[in-house]
């Protein structure tokens, strides 16, 4: 048993194993949707879909709270900014029709500028201040949303945004079905692809940011700012960083998120939302970029699966005796208590600890 | 050693006073740092030492006084600005980023003297690359110098409280700084390791950077130090090189009482 450990482990360190290790992971990535539509339906590539919106918001709130330790309670308020900001640009509500590859771009600027204005007014709060701060702050963005269609309708209020252009590159329709060499591309397939070419890019970013200058600042501001300062870390741009970065990346899976459903509402901004976000980074484990992922990725599908508890409920009983919508939050409710005990430091939380076992084995 | 000249002063505090509401840490403090001495600073607890510190390295502003380090005054700049300038310190009480391994504390020191943004760590370019590695060969230079090297891959939280203490001194001489601020880096040492880190603040002293030292350790200060400030209830009551130090009445009173006398 321990020789094929050490086996693997052997094998794992091989260059051409870690190539093989990603070879195989992208091509089960790109054959996900059609093996999903096969076997569970179009919903789920749905489904998919916005799991892929998911893991870019947790890695954006990952810089935030898992890289810089700023508890941030109102990170919905960037996606709501990116999905307004496509929805005013892209729809007839304006009149205005403004290409997909300038709107994801401006998505990002104008998320990271509503970034910094969050985080000027709080630099000198930490922890559980901070947090109401900048709850008040998501709730403000979308009460906003929600009022502001008078005097002057800018938003359409409680109605929401629709008839959303569809995300267009080129001639290329997103929510048309397409055929390439041949295989049918559905409307969630296509986005599917776009959304997983994102996300890998926002995951590259996070990677490479974490390993830079600028991840270490951020992780000694977390750590102890005070001992930062010291060693001339700017603290306020630091953390004025770290907002614009998150909030940047919940900017663009907002704009996608608009260009996806074609209609939005302040109904999907809700604090909830920042709290779903929350649980995926502290559940996966903060700071830790794969462990955030799986977080989002569970937390996205976990409440779709318990779906399946009603037909479960009427094959076992004969009848459904709780409604599948309560139990689904109780359920969730319940596996996170039990994460947060078991495992307080996530479900996959950073290897650090692995790697100095690692060293002392070599000593 | 006593016989400074204007122009090897490093630093110079004049007339610094610090109130916190209705107590006076510090009354008219002036203290001279001059190049590459050990600049010795005790006193009992509660005398304002570490008070000194944090004004000297912009943690406090002073309420009154002026602070002049190698030609440019620190009043009114911010912790980073100071470090910026060259001053570099360690804690009283140990403060390492707990979470990050030896390597990365140093390497976090590293941040004033380079300059990588967003941009520069996304596209990781050949300039960033080549910052990156300098960032990291060098820190893990000061961790072999500072007797650590076979760490550099521990959590700082799980080294032991010598070696804490001695990554925060790698930490902060990763800044290049001209004047390194320790306060009390022998507290809680036993013999074997106060003689060892002896060794390294002089090696350091003979590198070129200039020492300025909060302790307790009469015997370590007295050996080590070229000149001594005594404080005593927010006043400088001596100051001097040690022999003469020991010998002041003032001194013996407030400070180093009967164990001296």
């Amino acid at each position: 048993m321990s020789d094929l450990l050490t086996h693997w482990r052997k094998f794992k360190r091989e260059p051409y194993a870690v190539w093989l290790g990603f070879a195989l992971i992208g091509f089960a990535l790109v054959l996900l949707p059609f093996a999903t539509d096969a076997a569970m339906g179009r919903s789920w590539v749905r489904i998919l879909d916005h799991t892929l919106l998911y893991i870019m918001l947790a890695l954006g709130l990952n810089i935030v709270v898992g890289f810089a330790g700023l508890l941030d309670l109102g990170y919905v308020a960037f996606f709501a900014v990116g999905a307004y900001l496509y929805a005013l640009l892209a729809s007839p509500q304006f009149d205005l029709h403004l290409p997909f590859w300038t709107l994801l771009p401006l998505g990002a600027l104008v998320a990271c500028m509503f970034g910094v204005l969050l985080g000027a007014p709080t630099l000198r709060l930490r922890g559980d201040y901070l947090a109401i701060v900048t709850l008040g702050f998501g709730e403000i963005i979308r009460i906003f949303l929600n009022n502001l269609n008078a005097p002057v309708n800018i938003t359409n209020g409680p109605q929401g945004l629709n008839m959303i252009d569809p995300i267009m590159i080129g001639d290329f329709s997103f929510s048309r079905t397409q055929q390439v060499l041949g295989i049918t591309f559905s409307s969630v397939h296509n986005y599917y692809y776009l959304f997983l070419a994102l996300t890998l890019l926002i995951i590259f970013i996070s990677i490479r940011l974490e390993n830079s200058r600028i991840g270490r600042a951020w992780v000694a501001v977390r750590e102890d700012e005070v001992a930062a300062q010291a060693m001339g870390i700017n603290t306020r741009n630091v953390k004025l960083l770290a907002f614009a970065m998150g909030a940047s990346f919940g900017g663009v899976s907002g704009g996608l998120f608009a260009g996806f459903q074609g209609f939005v509402s302040p109904e999907s901004f809700h604090l909830t939302e920042s709290i779903m976000v929350l649980c995926m980074v502290v559940l996966g484990g903060m700071g830790h970029i794969p462990g955030v992922i799986l977080g989002a990725v569970l937390l996205s599908i976990l409440p779709e699966a318990l779906r399946y508890i009603g037909p479960l409920e009427e094959a076992l009983f004969g009848r459904v005796i709780v409604d599948p919508a309560d139990l689904r939050l109780l359920i969730l409710g319940l596996a996170m208590v039990l994460i947060m005990l078991l495992r307080p430091a996530g479900l996959w939380p950073s290897p650090v600890q692995r790697r100095e076992f690692a060293h002392h084995d070599e000593s | 050693m006593t016989a400074s000249t204007e122009s090897s002063l490093l630093l110079k505090a004049s007339g610094i006073s610090k109130h916190f509401g209705g107590l006076a840490a510090l009354m008219d403090v002036s203290l001279t740092i001059h190049h590459k001495e050990i600049y010795g600073l005790i006193g009992p607890n509660g005398a304002g030492k570490t008070t000194l510190f944090n004004l000297l390295t912009g943690l406090y502003s002073a309420d009154s006084g002026t602070i002049t380090f190698d030609g440019i005054n620190l009043s009114g700049k911010q912790p980073h600005e100071v470090t910026q300038t060259g001053i570099a310190r360690t804690f009283q009480n140990i403060r390492l980023f707990a979470n990050m391994t030896a390597l990365e504390n140093v390497m976090v020191g590293r941040s004033v003297r380079t300059h990588a943004g967003v941009f520069g760590a996304i596209l990781l370019n050949q300039k960033t690359r080549d910052e990156e590695r300098a960032i990291r060969h060098r820190a893990k230079e000061l961790l072999i110098y500072t007797g650590i090297g076979h760490h550099s891959q521990m959590l700082a939280k799980n080294m032991s409280y010598g070696d804490q203490r001695r990554l925060e001194i790698a930490r902060a001489l990763a800044t290049d700084p001209k004047l390194l601020a320790l306060d009390e880096p022998a507290a809680g040492m036993n013999a074997t390791e106060t003689a060892a880190l002896r060794k390294l603040l002089e090696s350091i002293r003979l590198s070129g950077v200039t020492i300025l030292l909060i302790e307790h350790d009469v015997k370590l200060v007295m050996g080590l130090c070229d000149r001594i400030a005594v404080l005593d209830y927010g006043k400088k009551i001596a100051e001097g090189i040690p022999t003469e130090v020991r010998r002041d009445p003032a001194v013996i009173g407030a400070y180093l009482g009967g164990a001296i006398a």
